[in-house]
Order: structure tokens, then C-alpha cells, then sequence
């Protein structure tokens, strides 16, 4: 390994309508080293990532490979200068057989031009050999498992002689044999000069591949350390380390009946199993995890859109069988999903429209909607919450991101619910609006309404619960009380490791 | 201020520009007429326009639900045809007009159910669908008639038996009435908003508790029913019913749908712009004579006309979408 940086990304900048998700942020490649990138959910790895691909472009800061700016990075640039990038998620075309999808990365002749099916096919053999891959360059892509599938987005990385080679948590849905030989290959393209950023959620397996470790957090550069010289609990701190700044507006509240009981739940659909979670009246539980931990899924589990198939559901002590979302509302179950600007809200409608959506029973005599009436809660409710616009008739689509989500919350608030089931609420949407979700999730709790919170903000998650669930790897491994709960504790957990007294 | 008109307010007028470029553009055509050949307006040429487009307009209503939930039916005019023949056989064989009327909304229905059902149940592409059906369905008619006309239709058929004069206002306001029910009904029925909620966005409307599948699974069903009666008041004119009716009346309905301004990606939309639309569409052939351009041209104008009309809703909506990003940042 030399000491030459092969690849440099200083003091980068960016910003997203209003996110910051990058601060002067800085990382260096050397040529010939497995380089790891870790942080939470949010931390700015995508972003960073991105900018390298030429994917985005960085607000401020540049891009060095080699000692020489790059300027006006695209994802074509990048990869003529040898930056590869492969993904959690495979991104082969499914129809195109293994040879052409190697091809597509590597060819360069014009349109026009003949294809030599036989050099193609050659190459293709060729490079999949040196992956140690035995795969038949004729077959489909959508025909591989996805361990194949990334070994031939490896190969075609390889094909591509990328000095720099990105993996995005290769290991994520590999088995344990499979990852082995991915260790193998990627020891071989360092051995052979190529520098290799490797972001995993894995920690245990970093020592086993990677040279150095790059920490970001809250879109800053934590530290670089060697891997042999730091430890997993070190690491754990370097993520989280983070000053509870932030005040949030929490109550103790009289703590009331159970509202939600889940019994051993399961959902083979979404890969869910074995959950027990009790949510009572007054209560907010956070519940803390990874992507991929299954926190969504377990959520719309709950609300009926991907039925449990395993285990009891139990709501006010009474067990229940909720098949579609019609019938979670009608149990007085509510759940503003994650993907606000895709299905928390339908941007056509007006922002009245939206707010009774799923309580038109409640507006409607006979069937016939009552304007007046609609008229009435609506601009209620857009007062109560602040919601910013010249009038109640105006699409979804023109408000802010926050506004838009206080439109979700008001359209689950008037449907009384007993249980409400909030994903990532506070995600992409500005600090001002951020408080007023936090006041008002309060307000419902004192309330008596039984709060779910899904988050990726330990912060947020540590300051608005009662408890805190963590999930990992599809299933609940352990409930912290608010006061033994600390971010090491939930993000322990939420990487798949015990909690034992060294990490306090 | 003093002046203003509490309920036609500006964003009103901007939520409804869609319609209002239709009914500009059909207002445009009308003062052209009359200034160029205003024999356009004698009553019995407005007659003969009324009745030829009640039919279309039936099928418009159908198919503008159709396309709100963001689905698409070529097959109405094979439809067409299997109901205008079973409402001059189902006359034939003497059963009495109201029955007749039932029967063939009935049938029609029927029909629409298997397309609800393939389409809004097992959530088959309504396109392949649907084109499945209008094969289908025609062939289906030509062997069962071996292509014959109904002929020797009994007396009470022709104009529902209450001869030319009371027949033809009952079938224009028939038709005005059947509209003002289902525009009526989307703005002001909690199923009319569910429409609109399905076709802007299943997933986030099933989220909120709709059920995309039903009420897809229904307006297939309302269409099939729509064509069975148009198929019936438009059969009463004549004295012959043919089994080769209803070709090309996909076509025309779907340009009326989307000339009045209903999105063809679906959620956005009314049934007033579908009335402009057909008024439209249905005028200008007519229009085109009297002014003394040849006939000839009237297909290539109304494809101008629907091009005119996508391109003035891709404007707007980008326009749209460029406001709404302003305002998000």
C-alpha cells in the first residue's frame, strides 16, 4: 500500500431543498488499500458517494483523482476515469443476457457498428473467470441469485480496469460462503493497486477486509483511523458521538391501557418474524433500526398492508385479524407512511380533499360529501398545524415538504385514531417543522393516543420516547426503557450486537 | 373588491384552465360559423348534431371515468355493437321497450363486469384487456348474426315508440340528465373523490383506505352500462339495426375525453370538459361544410385538435410543476 492518495474528496458541501447532508466533509483513497466508510442512516455515505460517481454535483469543494481536479464530474466522466460503482441493489438489465450486460459497461463503438457476439462472449468468460464466478455468460440476468448478480457487476468493474471501486454494503444479502469469496476478489483487486471504498453497516467484518475506516456523522468527517488499531466499541462511539442539542418537547404523560399487543408476529412476505411489542395509550415508543431491519415492514404489517401470517395481533386486549388498510382505520389504527410525496398525500387533490381522504365516512351523508362541513375541519386543522397556503383548495403539490406532511398528519388526526403509526415523520422537512411534529406528537400522547414513531435519528428517537424497540434483521431484539436507553445501546443493537457492559 | 364573485375565485378559474381552453376553442369554431355561415344554425341542422352526438357523449361519460382512474377501454365499440343488436333482437322478439331499455344496460354492464374484473381485480393491463374484448366481441357478434342486420323492427322500437318529435328530446335530454347524474357524482359523492384519489395515485389512496381495485372494478362496470344505453338510444333512430356498428367509437371518445381536458395519465379532469370536447369533436365535420372547407379535411383537423390539447396539458403541467417547485424551495 503506498501512501500517494489515489482519490480525494475535500471540504465537500451539499445540500438538498433545505437538507444539509454534507459539511465540508473530506476522504481520502490511497492506491492499493480497502478503504471503509461507516455512519449512521443519514450520516451523508450516499451523498458522498454520489458526488464521486458524478451522480450529484457537490455544492462546494472538489473531487481530486491522481493529484488533478476533476471538473464537471457526470457518471460518464467518472467512469471513463476508472471509477466503478457497484450497488446494495444489483442494477443489471434483467432481459439482457450476462455477456451483453457486461458489454453495455465496457463497449465503446457507435451505434452503428456490428457486434462482435464472439469477443463480447470471450471477455465476458474471461472476466467472469477472474471473479471466480461459474457463470454461463449466455444466461439472463434476471435468471442469477444476487450473490451473481453482484460478481458480475464485479466483473464488469474489473472489465472497466476501475482504479477506484465502490462497494455499497456488498455483503448485505450475501450468504456467509459467499462473502468469503467476495473477500477473496476484492484482496486481489487491492493487490493489484485498485483503491476500494467499502461501506458496510457490518462492523465485525471490517477487520477482516479493510485497511483504513472513514467515520462520517451528520454529514461531517468524524476521523480516519487505521482498522487494526480501533475496535468496534470505538467505532460505535465515532458514529453516534453526537451532543443531544436539540430540545424536545417531551411530557410525562399517565401512561394508560395497552392499545397494541403483538404476540411472536411474523410476515414471511416481508421477511418479519417473531416480533412481541406493546404500545399503550399515552405511550411513544420509537422504534430504532437500520435500513433493512425491517421497521417499515413491521409497520405495514400492523396496518394490514402486508398481513401477518404468523403470531397474535392484539388491540385494546382484544385479538385481530387487519387485512387492508380500510380495516386498520376502522380499528382506529393510522400510519403516515415514510414516502410522504408518493403516499402520504395525493399531490392533485386539494389540501381539503387530502385531509378527509381517509375519513369520508365522516363527511359524507348518505354517501354525498358535505362541503361545508369538509370546508370547516380542514381549515381547522390547517390552522391548528400551521400549515402554510393561501387557501385550503390548493393542490398538495404546492406546498413544502413539511406543510405536506402536516396535510399526511391532519388527514390521520381526524380519523381519531387510537394508534398511530409514524414513519421517519420529521424526514427532509425543515427545523421549524420539525419542533411543531414533536409538540404535536406530544400533545396526542397526552391525549391518551399510542404512538409508534419509526426513526432514523437517534436523537429524535432517544428524545420523544417512552421506549425504545430496536430492530434488526426483521425482528425486535430488544426494548430499552427511556432511561437505560443511550445511542451506543440502540445503534449496538441496531448493527446486531448484544448489548453487554462495555458499551455504556 | 366590491365586485367580486365569491364563487368563481382565481384559483378556481386556474383549476379549471383545462376546460376553459376547450370551451374557448369550441366558442371560437361557433363565432366563425355564424359569421362565415350562420345556415350552420338552422334547427334542424342543431337537431341532427344533438342526436348524432348524445350517443358518443354517453360513451365520453364512461370513458372519463375510465381514464380518471388512470385506465384506458378500446373495446366500446364492440360493446357497442353486441348491445345494439340484442336491443333490436330483444324488440323483435316482443319484449316491451322498458324491459328492452333494462336488458341492454344490463348486458352491457355484464360486459363492463368482465373487464372490471380482469382489469381492477386480477389488475391486468386494461389496454391489452380491453383489446382482447373489442377482437373478441366483434368476432363473437359476426359469427352469432353471421353478419346480418336486424331488420323488420317492431313499430314501438323506433324513437322508444313515441315517434320522431317526443323521441328525439328524449333522447338528447336523457343523455343531459345521464351526464348532469355522473358529474354531479364525482364532485359531490365520496366515490367520485375516490375516483380521483385512485387514478392520481393507487398506492397512497389504498394507504388511506380506498380500495383501488373496487373502484376500478366499478367504473368498468358504469362504462359497460353507459354503452348499453347509448347503444339503445342510438339504435331507436333507425329503422335497421347494423352488426357492424360502433367501429371506431373508442377513438372518438377518447379524443372528446382528452380534447375537454381530462389527463390521460388519470386524477385530473371533469365531465363538463368532455361535454366541450364531444360538442367539439362532433361539430366540427358539420362546421367544416357549412364554411365550405372540403370534408376531407376533418379527420386531420380533429387529430390537430388532440394534439393541441396534449400539448397545452404537458405545458401546464409543467408550468404546474415548475410553480410547485418554487414553492418548495
Amino acid at each position: 500500500m503506498s501512501n500517494q492518495a489515489l482519490l480525494r474528496a475535500i471540504d465537500i458541501d451539499k445540500s438538498y431543498a433545505g437538507v444539509h447532508a454534507l459539511k465540508h466533509a473530506s476522504f481520502e483513497l490511497r492506491a492499493g488499500e480497502v478503504h471503509a466508510l461507516i455512519g449512521e442512516n443519514g450520516a451523508g455515505k450516499s451523498t458522498l458517494i454520489k458526488i464521486i460517481t458524478g451522480a450529484v454535483a457537490q455544492d462546494a469543494g472538489e473531487i481530486q483523482l491522481n493529484e488533478t481536479k476533476i471538473t464537471n464530474n457526470s457518471p460518464r466522466v467518472a467512469k471513463q476515469l476508472g471509477i466503478a460503482a457497484i450497488y446494495q441493489q444489483p442494477a443489471l438489465f434483467a432481459e439482457l443476457s450476462i455477456a451483453e450486460n457486461i458489454a453495455i459497461g465496457l463497449e465503446q463503438s457507435s451505434a452503428l457498428s456490428r457486434v462482435d457476439w464472439r469477443a463480447r462472449k470471450q471477455r465476458a468468460a474471461d472476466l467472469l473467470t477472474r471473479v471466480g464466478a461459474k457463470i454461463d455468460p449466455d444466461s439472463e440476468a434476471g435468471d442469477l441469485t444476487m450473490p451473481q448478480q453482484q460478481l458480475v457487476e464485479i466483473a464488469r468493474a474489473l472489465g472497466a480496469k476501475a482504479k477506484v471501486l465502490i462497494m455499497d454494503e456488498p455483503t448485505a444479502s450475501l450468504s456467509e460462503e459467499d462473502t468469503q469469496n467476495l473477500f477473496t476478489v476484492i484482496r486481489q483487486l487491492r493487490s493489484e493497486g485498485a483503491g476500494i471504498i467499502y461501506i458496510s453497516h457490518r462492523l465485525e467484518e471490517l477487520p477482516l477486509i479493510a485497511d483504513r475506516v472513514t467515520v462520517l456523522r451528520d454529514g461531517r468527517t468524524i476521523d480516519t483511523r487505521e482498522m487494526a488499531k480501533v475496535n468496534r466499541e470505538q467505532l460505535i462511539q465515532l458514529m453516534v458521538g453526537r451532543e443531544l442539542s436539540a430540545v424536545f418537547p417531551k411530557k410525562t404523560v399517565d401512561i394508560g391501557e395497552v392499545v397494541l399487543e403483538l404476540r411472536e408476529v411474523g410476515c414471511s412476505a416481508s421477511g418479519i418474524q417473531d416480533v412481541n411489542l406493546s404500545v399503550r395509550a399515552g405511550e411513544i415508543v420509537g422504534l430504532a433500526g437500520l435500513v433493512g431491519g425491517g421497521r417499515t415492514e413491521l409497520a405495514r404489517t400492523i396496518f394490514g398492508l402486508t398481513p401477518a401470517d404468523h403470531g397474535e395481533v392484539l388491540l385494546r386486549g382484544k385479538q385481530v385479524t387487519i387485512r387492508s388498510a380500510a380495516q386498520a382505520i376502522e380499528s382506529g389504527v393510522a400510519y403516515v407512511p415514510e414516502d410522504r410525496r408518493r403516499h402520504g398525500v395525493i399531490l392533485d387533490l386539494a389540501i381539503s380533499a387530502n385531509i378527509t381522504l381517509a375519513s369520508l365516512d365522516q363527511f359524507s351523508r348518505m354517501g354525498a360529501l358535505d362541503f361545508r362541513r369538509e370546508k370547516e375541519v380542514a381549515a381547522d386543522y390547517t390552522r391548528k398545524l400551521g400549515i402554510k397556503t393561501p387557501t385550503i383548495f390548493a393542490p398538495v403539490a404546492t406546498l413544502s415538504g413539511g406543510n405536506q406532511q402536516k396535510v399526511a398528519l391532519s388527514r390521520w388526526l381526524i380519523t381519531k385514531p387510537s394508534l398511530l403509526i409514524l414513519d421517519e415523520p420529521t424526514q427532509g422537512i425543515d427545523v421549524g417543522a420539525k419542533s411543531e411534529v414533536h409538540a404535536l406528537m406530544t400533545e396526542l400522547a397526552s391525549q391518551g393516543v399510542a404512538i409508534l414513531m419509526i426513526s432514523s435519528e437517534l436523537p429524535e428517537v432517544l428524545g420523544m420516547s417512552d421506549r425504545v424497540a430496536v430492530m434488526h434483521g426483521g425482528t425486535i431484539v430488544r426494548t430499552l426503557d427511556r432511561s437505560e436507553a443511550t445511542q451506543e445501546k440502540v445503534l449496538a443493537l441496531a448493527l446486531g450486537h448484544g448489548v453487554d457492559d462495555s458499551v455504556n | 373588491m366590491a365586485l367580486m364573485i365569491p364563487s368563481i375565485s382565481p384559483m378556481k378559474i386556474s383549476r379549471y384552465k383545462r376546460e376553459l381552453s376547450a370551451a374557448l376553442a369550441y366558442a371560437a369554431l361557433l363565432i366563425a360559423v355564424a359569421i362565415i355561415a350562420p345556415s350552420f344554425y338552422s334547427a334542424a341542422n342543431l337537431r341532427d348534431l344533438a342526436l348524432n352526438n348524445a350517443p358518443v357523449l354517453l360513451v365520453a361519460i364512461g370513458m372519463t371515468m375510465v381514464i380518471l382512474v388512470a385506465q384506458i377501454d378500446i373495446s366500446v365499440g364492440s360493446l357497442f355493437a353486441i348491445t345494439s343488436v340484442a336491443a333490436g333482437a330483444l324488440a323483435k322478439s316482443g319484449v316491451p321497450m322498458p324491459l328492452v331499455l333494462i336488458g341492454v344496460v344490463m348486458l352491457g354492464a355484464a360486459m363492463g363486469v368482465i373487464n372490471g374484473a380482469l382489469i381492477g381485480t386480477l389488475r391486468l393491463p386494461s389496454i391489452i384487456v380491453t383489446l382482447a374484448m373489442l377482437v373478441a366481441w366483434r368476432d363473437a357478434l359476426r359469427w352469432t348474426t353471421g353478419g346480418e342486420w336486424v331488420q323488420n323492427l317492431p313499430p314501438n322500437f323506433q324513437w322508444l315508440g313515441l315517434g320522431q318529435s317526443l323521441g328525439q328530446w328524449l333522447i338528447v335530454i336523457a343523455s343531459l340528465l345521464v351526464l348532469g347524474f355522473f358529474a354531479w357524482t364525482l364532485r359531490n359523492m365520496a366515490v367520485g373523490r375516490a375516483v380521483y384519489a385512485v387514478g392520481s395515485d393507487a398506492e397512497a389512496a389504498r394507504l388511506a383506505g380506498i380500495e383501488p381495485t373496487r373502484v376500478t372494478f366499478f367504473v368498468f362496470v358504469f362504462m359497460g352500462a353507459l354503452v348499453g344505453l347509448a347503444a339503445l338510444l342510438n339504435a331507436v333512430r333507425f329503422s335497421t339495426v347494423p352488426s357492424n356498428a360502433g367501429i371506431g367509437l373508442e377513438l372518438k371518445a377518447i379524443a372528446a375525453v382528452v380534447v375537454g381536458g381530462t389527463a390521460i395519465t388519470g386524477g385530473r379532469g371533469t365531465l363538463i370538459g368532455t361535454l366541450i370536447g364531444v360538442a367539439l369533436l362532433g361539430t366540427i365535420g358539420t362546421a367544416l361544410t357549412f364554411i365550405g372547407i372540403n370534408p376531407f379535411w376533418e379527420k386531420a383537423i380533429q387529430g390537430a385538435i388532440i394534439l393541441a390539447a396534449l400539448a397545452s396539458d404537458f405545458v401546464l403541467g409543467r408550468v404546474e410543476r415548475m410553480r410547485a417547485a418554487q414553492q418548495v424551495s
